[in-house]
């Protein structure tokens, strides 16, 4: 499978009613320099916060600010395109108020 | 000289039933918990069987955040266009020894830790442990911050996401196969809007409903939908390895599942208030980890104490069990001077003789199963409806005989796949 099927959904607006403390400049997850598109793909179907994106010109985006700390890319990517995943700093990330 | 007795990691649902037991019998305690307050880093889906949370607190009814106790339940097999609904009420539902409640884990989680803080332990919020202190193969203390803090044992109990369990037991992480990635929403409506759509009597009751097919487009999942106070919990539980391979990713699956005509009416008009995500332990039995190592046991999610076994989720009640028994071993061990792993011992057989590791044990082939009998997601669901269609769509077209409606419809999948993928999933249960 090498394709994604169309997206309706604007995450943005659900991403906006979350809670974050966003660690600017200090990125928590870091991922390979060029990731192989197969297992890039992987991850924009797994990250519950569609924080990978592939572009209309192509390319390969990332986002750590939206991050829910699920660790689903770690699992998915580890060691291939996900090459280092921690927790963000303290008191940083995500604060769910219902969870 | 420990600077404690024990050192809890994470403050979920094992972590502080743990510390209270530890605390309670005088030992010294620090719980280390990454969130700033307890529950802040924490997702269920959530229904909480209590039986396990009575064992300990008998009173936690009195002042417990439970949202709605949940007396009606719901599996729906659902088609794209269609969904076959099988509606269970019951007042067995009612009795107390098997009562099951709504929770939030940001109301939830900070109750549960001020029961262990109130029996003695100790705690640091907003700071994740990065590391456990070793001696040779034994675990002495944790790593936080700048803080190196020692203990004759740790408890970890870090959940699902561990990043720890590699260094105390030399677990690696888990595989895509063996865990599913939960993705939810809270969506706020007015509690007496909630009572009457899924039609329970009073603002306190409440009910849990789970579906099949449709909302995984046929890969190994299924979606959940728990009634709140004041709110409905929704979401999706999708197998990471087969969703890796989906065509749609997980965020718009649990958009279409909203907008499915089964799903839609039940949150319309409702505001999400939440979008959250978080990782599921699939694995069951045959992917556990060591249970102790020396200084070190594990309980809860971390060791994959959690069964999914499709129409319902249970990971709350076993971790709540497991922090209980971690805490009487490990209170024995310090008591018996060993700390070792095998001074350890008395908490796998602990487990081995409560629930824990029995129901582990009896579906340990549950999640081969669910692997394995993808027609149980993918042809199913239009089974059912089909059959449906046979029965209540009338449209003055002569009617078929059953046998000649319903038996090709059995066909198209197979009178012996049917067969056998019931008798799979009858032994796997
Ligand atoms: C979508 C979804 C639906 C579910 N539905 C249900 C359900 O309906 N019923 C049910 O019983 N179960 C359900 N579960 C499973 C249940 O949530 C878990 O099994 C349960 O929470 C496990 O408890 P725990 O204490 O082991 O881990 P957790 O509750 O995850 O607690 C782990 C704690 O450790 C902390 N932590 C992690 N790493 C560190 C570190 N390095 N330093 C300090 N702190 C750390 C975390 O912040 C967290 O507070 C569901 C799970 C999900 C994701
Ligand atoms: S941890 Fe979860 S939310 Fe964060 S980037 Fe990875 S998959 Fe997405």
């Amino acid at each position: 499978m090498s394709k994604v099927g169309p997206v309706t959904v604007d995450m943005a607006d659900y991403l906006g009613v979350n809670k974050y403390a966003v660690d600017e400049g200090n990125p928590h997850i870091e991922l390979a320099v060029d990731p192989g598109r197969e297992e890039f793909l992987k991850l924009v179907r797994v990250c519950p916060a569609a924080l990978y994106k592939i572009d209309a010109a192509g390319n390969q985006t990332f986002d750590f600010a939206g991050c829910l700390e699920c660790g689903t890319c770690r699992i998915a990517a580890g060691g291939t395109v996900v090459i280092e995943w921690h927790f963000p700093g303290p008191t940083m990330g995500v604060q769910y108020r219902y969870g | 000289m420990s600077d404690f007795d024990v050192i809890v990691v994470g403050s979920g649902m094992a972590g502080p039933v743990a510390a209270y037991e530890v605390a309670k019998a005088g030992r010294s305690v620090l719980v280390v918990e990454r969130g700033e307050s307890c529950g802040a880093k924490n997702v269920s889906g959530g229904r909480l069987y209590t039986h396990s949370l009575r064992a300990v607190f008998p009173d936690f009814a009195t002042d417990a955040p439970l949202e709605r106790r949940i007396v009606r339940e719901r599996i729906s097999l659902l088609a794209p266009d269609a969904g076959v609904t099988l509606d269970y009420a019951d007042e067995r539902l009612r009795d107390v020894g098997c009562a099951s409640y709504s929770v939030l884990r940001a109301r939830f989680d900070p109750w549960l830790a001020a029961r262990a803080e109130a029996a003695g332990a100790e705690y640091i919020n907003g700071i994740a442990v990065e590391a456990l202190l070793r001696d040779g193969p034994r675990v002495t203390g944790v790593r936080a911050g700048d803080d190196e803090i020692t203990a004759d044992v740790v408890i970890l109990s870090d959940g699902v996401n561990s990043l720890l369990a590699d260094q105390a037991v030399g677990a690696i992480r888990p595989k895509p196969a063996t865990v599913a990635v939960g993705i939810k929403q809270v969506i706020e409506l007015p509690a007496p809007v909630i009572t009457d759509r899924v039609l329970v009597a009073s603002d306190t009751e409440g009910a849990a409903w789970l579906f099949v097919g449709d909302p995984t487009k046929g890969h190994v999942g299924g979606g959940f939908v728990y009634t709140n106070r004041d709110s409905i919990s929704l979401g999706l539980v999708v197998t990471v390895a087969d969703l890796a391979r989906s065509e749609t990713p997980i965020y718009q699956m649990l958009e279409d599942f909203k907008r499915h005509p089964v799903v839609a009416p039940l949150i319309a008009g409702g505001k999400v208030v939440e979008h959250a995500g978080h990782l599921v332990p699939e694995g069951g039995f045959d992917a556990m980890p060591p249970l102790a190592g020396d200084g070190v046991v594990l309980a809860g999610d971390v060791a994959m104490m959690c069964v999914n076994i499709g129409y319902t989720v249970r990971g709350m009640d076993f971790a709540i069990a497991a922090g209980m028994h971690a805490g009487r071993a490990v209170v024995a061990a310090l008591a018996a001077g060993d700390t070792s792993a095998a001074g350890l011992a008395g908490y796998r057989q602990a487990l081995e003789s409560s629930f824990v590791l029995r129901d582990l044990r009896t579906l340990r082939r549950f999640p081969d199963f669910m692997e394995h009998t993808t027609r149980l997601f993918e042809k199913y669901p239009a089974l059912a409806r089909d059959a449906m269609r046979e029965l209540f769509v009338v449209d003055g077209t002569p009617i078929k005989p059953v046998r000649k409606s319903l038996l090709p419809l059995v066909k198209q999948v197979g009178v012996l796949k049917l067969g056998k993928d019931l008798w799979r999933g009858v032994r796997a249960l």
